[in-house]
């Protein structure tokens, strides 16, 4: 409670982050199958007015991750190893009433499809000012009259009469709002937003991200920008973190990331967005294969049956060890042993000959 | 046919198959092949199967199984008002009331119990289905027509239906098969309309009509076909609930007259009144019409998630 | 919500004009036809002839329909032949018994077939699970009547625990005054009255209960398993409610939408088991006068108690639909 009121700037200046995420791992065991690790080792962390992008494509184990940190996956058949600390406390392990208290309060999260996310039987009112009554010491008044302002705030014009109407009455943009609006009722720490976008016209991606980066500047919110679209994370994050097949594969600031994608995978990403700069008629370069073509890590680098790069070092067979995350610069990192290679800026040039 | 002709065929029975929706790691594999993999692996259908099948076989041979005359009747001298005799030496399951061989009757009764399953669920179902045809074919007015119709049947309770008919056709057993099927018209003739009605409007339908397709050939060849697996799902759970429906009319004194011919439905009503001196007489019949009609649920069941393809995973 | 129950209203006039039409047909399809049906058996050719004069049906069938019709619309079906009381008459007076018996077996079913179906998809492959899996499937399977005459034997007949016949105790002499005998009870203030009425229609009820109970079950059970699984729950869960309130609001309100239909459909179920489940109990209520009327012949009973029967049904099923329009906003806007 003390850190909520502590000014954005300030909790950052300590280095006291929001989000702790270390050596996260989610293994699912169904019977009669082969457990599966959908999440291997992730570490990351978010401070307070920062955002964070996890990205890469689907079954990369991104989705999983988010709900390992809310304590939203179901608990049979499921192990989450690892340690995931909000505000210094950790949350693996915790009960499930002590979570439930946290859950909508201190972290929040906002889902992919906003139709299927919203209660179809339940007005849009209810479904605001119960997180408030939950968590907040309100009237059932002071509640709807908060979320009226919420959904003000998040832009939805005639908000008190929204309040009354169901999902589906309303258009996907204004559904999206008014679960960013419950989600941001309690003024969490914590924002998870799991491709808040996707499923939106392009015309409505932007206002929604436009609005998720004002309420995070404004509360000094750490947000976690969960996505598969490049152009999500160039608009919006400060940090980028590239998982494939359940592992962090790069790591680097938006801006580093764009410039020079180290990983080959990032620059098939890249690659593979077109681009109005481009020459006309320039091919594009999508990815060979699919995710589903993946080794196994303990075998050799997930990616080297997808990769131009790939050597024969790239297997453990040959290499002796796993292509381990390392040190690729300051506020680097990268899970590869053959690179892109970028003409030299002197920071990258100091930066991988000290690591070497 | 011509050459073009034989492209648009093929085209749509590619768009027809998938609409069946096959998951992935099943592909090339058609829905019934699929859903026939998918009922081997399914211990409740294996069940529900063997049910059904050790019934029929018994049904098939009964004259050979059965190991006494299932209407003469034996040990007459020993029956009493008060007292049956229980099971013993040459009779397993004793004698009934009239001093018959139980087991031999259960034996012989279960064609006459299964035949009038099959064969007013068969009537019921070509009926019903006949309905639902015409209406999801021909849609419009027809649909209205035909739906007001199978509506009004609807609102009747079955069983008050069921009687109604059996008191028009007096007591036989054509009688009674008519009267079960009717109560099953609507329902197959709703289910079968509806599913094709869905069909109509799949995208595959639309792509056949956009590649010219005769409407006929689009209903039968290809609309019909992907409509039936609800009402096949429907037609096994009838079965179960046919045959019990019989044995509730013949309760109410609107079975099947004929002695010559023993049925369960019959033996158990007949069996209520000596409840309390040999429960047996009511227990066995009851359990063969509750073992089959559980057979047949199972094996329904398990079809329906077999073909349903939200549960194709 | 209005407009929404006056379209569902006047989509029953055809019913109902349908469903009169074809027990006008089956009535006259019977053999002897109507002046035998009022009439009864043994009744002469002469008396048939002066009946068919008297009631016009030497008249066009149209003419005889309308007619049919109106009477039917004064809720006047002619007189049983085995009384020769009217027909509404007999029905009002033993309507209640049957309303009382079937009330109790859909609160039995539902009060039970509720939270045993959430409670098996909660404890998904647990042995609570399969039991009510394989109760419910078993349930389906048993007929009606064979169900009753074991609880009867069981519980009225060897243990005694509980009345096994008719709707009160002969001894007491209770007040009537709407015919349902629990509710005068209460309404005269004889407690003991109304307590044994109850007692009788416990076993009855009970036996009645089982299919819908079955299905309620299975229903539920199936139901609560796909709405857990939806996104809404997860944000609920995201939302951090209370267990509790993530149950009610958001599981068992959307879980509840397909119960709630089937619910309207088993009426159908109960009305055609209270036939069988009243003559085994000899309960003096609908169900059994149907019943006797079969064996009695009586067909004027048989067409106005079948008629009245199916209003009956489609009414409740109608409440059903409105219930369904104030749970589910989506019907309503359609």
């Amino acid at each position: 409670m003390t850190i909520e009121s502590l000014p954005a700037g300030e909790a950052g200046t300590v280095g006291a982050s929001v989000l702790d995420v270390e050596e996260l791992t989610v293994t699912f065991t169904r019977r009669g199958e082969q457990p599966t690790r959908a999440v291997d080792g992730v570490s990351f962390s978010v401070g307070p007015g920062e955002t964070v992008g996890l990205v890469g494509e689907s079954g990369c184990g991104k989705s999983v991750t988010s709900l390992a940190v809310m304590g939203l996956l179901p608990s049979r058949g499921v192990q989450v190893g690892g340690s995931v600390r909000l505000d210094g406390r950790e949350l693996l392990g915790a009960g499930d009433r002590a979570l439930r208290r946290l859950r909508g309060a201190d972290m929040a999260m906002v889902f992919q499809d906003p139709l299927s996310s919203l209660n179809p039987t339940v007005p849009i009112g209810t479904q605001v000012t119960e997180v408030l009554l939950e968590h907040r010491d309100m009237s059932r008044k002071e509640a709807g009259d908060e979320a009226t302002r919420l959904l003000d705030r998040v832009g939805i014009p005639d908000p008190s009469r929204r309040l009354k109407e169901y999902p589906h009455q309303l258009s996907g943009g204004m559904r999206q709002r008014a679960l960013i609006a419950m989600a941001l009722a309690c003024a969490p720490r914590l924002l998870i937003a799991d491709e808040p976008t996707t499923a939106l016209d392009v015309t409505i991606q932007a206002q929604i991200l436009e609005l998720l980066r004002e309420l995070v500047v404004d509360s000094g919110t750490a947000l976690v920008m969960i996505t598969h679209d490049l152009g999500v994370v160039a608009g919006l994050c400060d940090r980028v973190h590239v998982m494939y097949s359940g592992r962090i594969i790069e790591s680097a600031d938006r801006h580093e990331l764009f410039a020079q994608p180290r990983h080959p995978y990032t620059g098939g990403l890249l690659a593979s967005v077109p681009r109005l700069d481009a020459a006309r008629g320039a091919p594009l370069h999508p990815i060979r294969g699919s995710a589903r073509d993946a080794i196994p890590w303990a075998e050799g680098c997930a990616f080297a049956p997808r990769c131009d790069n790939a050597q024969d070092d790239c297997l453990t067979e040959v290499a002796g060890s796993t292509v381990p995350l390392e040190y690729d610069g300051p506020g680097r990192e990268l899970r590869c042993r053959h690179p892109l290679q970028h003409p030299r800026s002197p920071a990258g040039a100091t930066a991988s000959g000290a690591a070497r | 046919m011509t050459a073009m002709g034989d492209l648009k065929r093929r085209r749509i029975d590619e768009l027809a198959a998938r609409a069946g929706q096959v998951p992935e790691g099943e592909g090339g594999l058609s829905l019934t092949r699929s859903a026939f993999r998918r009922l081997r692996r399914n211990p409740v259908a294996i069940t529900g199967a063997v049910i059904v099948v050790v019934f029929l076989l018994v049904a098939a041979f009964a004259p050979l199984l059965a190991p006494k005359d299932p209407l003469t009747q034996y040990l007459l001298s020993e029956i009493r008002p008060g007292s049956i005799p229980g099971s013993r030496e040459g009779f397993p399951l004793g004698v009934d009331n009239l001093g018959r061989d139980l087991l031999s009757r259960l034996i012989v009764g279960s064609r006459q119990s299964l035949l009038i399953g099959v064969v007013s669920t068969l009537l019921g179902a070509a009926v019903g289905m006949a309905l639902g045809v015409l209406a999801g074919a021909f849609g419009g007015w027809v649909d209205s027509v035909v739906m007001r119709f199978v509506d009004i049947l609807l609102s009747l309770p079955s069983l008050l239906m069921a009687i109604s008919i059996s008191v028009l056709l007096g007591q036989n057993q054509w009688a009674l098969m008519i009267a079960i099927a009717v109560t099953q018209v609507p329902v197959f003739a709703r289910l079968l309309r509806g599913s094709m009605l869905a069909q109509r409007g799949s995208d595959y339908a639309l792509a056949a009509r956009a590649l010219g397709i005769r409407r006929s050939r689009i209903v039968f060849g290809h609309v019909l076909p992907n409509s039936l697996s609800p009402v096949i799902v429907q037609a096994t759970l009838s079965l179960a609930t046919a045959i019990i429906e019989a044995a509730a009319l013949s309760f109410l004194g609107l079975g099947d007259p004929d002695l010559a011919r023993p049925e369960w439905g019959a033996m158990l009503s007949n069996a209520q009144a000596f409840l309390s001196i040999r429960p047996e007489l009511a227990i066995y019949p009851a359990l063969c019409i509750i073992v089959v009609a559980l057979g047949f649920t199972l094996l329904g069941e398990s079809l329906r998630e077999a073909l349903d393809p939200k549960f194709r995973r | 919500m209005l407009r929404f129950i006056v379209r569902r209203l006047l989509q029953l006039i055809p019913i109902l004009l349908g469903l009169s039409v074809l027990l006008f047909a089956w009535l006259r399809a019977l053999p002897g036809g109507p002046a035998q049906a009022a009439l009864g058996e043994r009744a002469t050719p002469e008396a048939i002839a002066r009946y068919n004069e008297l009631f016009g049906l030497d008249q066009p069938l149209y003419v005889q329909y309308l007619r049919f019709l109106g009477r039917a619309v004064q809720l006047d079906f002619g007189n049983s032949s085995r009384t020769g009381r009217p027909v509404i008459e007999e029905f009002l007076e033993r309507m209640p018994g049957t309303i009382e018996l079937t009330v109790f077996a859909m609160v039995f079913a539902i009060g039970l077939g509720i939270p045993l179906g959430y409670l098996a998809a909660r404890r998904h492959g647990s042995w609570l699970d399969s039991a009510s899996v394989i109760g419910s499937l078993l349930g389906v399977a048993i007929p009606v009547f064979f169900l009753a005459y074991l609880l009867r034997l069981l519980f009225a007949v060897e243990l005694g625990w509980l009345p096994g016949s008719g709707r009160q105790e002969v001894r007491i002499d209770a007040t009537r005054i709407t015919n349902f005998y629990v509710l005068d009870g209460l309404l005269t203030r004889e407690w003991d009255a109304a307590w044994d009425a109850f007692l009788h229609l416990v076993l009855p009820g009970i036996a009645l209960g089982t299919i819908p109970l079955a299905i309620i079950v299975r229903i539920t059970r199936a139901s609560v398993l796909d709405v857990v699984n939806e996104d809404y729950v997860r944000t609920a869960n995201a939302k951090g409610l209370a267990t509790s309130t993530v149950r009610r609001r958001h599981i068992l309100r959307n879980a509840l939408l397909p119960v709630s239909t089937t619910i309207g459909l088993q009426t159908g179920l109960l009305l055609s088991g209270a036939v069988l489940t009243e003559t085994v109990f000899a309960f003096g209520g609908v169900g059994s006068a149907i019943f006797d009327s079969i064996f009695a012949r009586d067909f004027a009973v048989l067409q106005g108690f079948i008629l009245m029967l199916a209003v009956v049904y489609v009414l409740v099923n109608l409440l059903v639909d409105i219930s369904y329009g104030l749970l589910d906003p989506r019907v309503r806007v359609r």
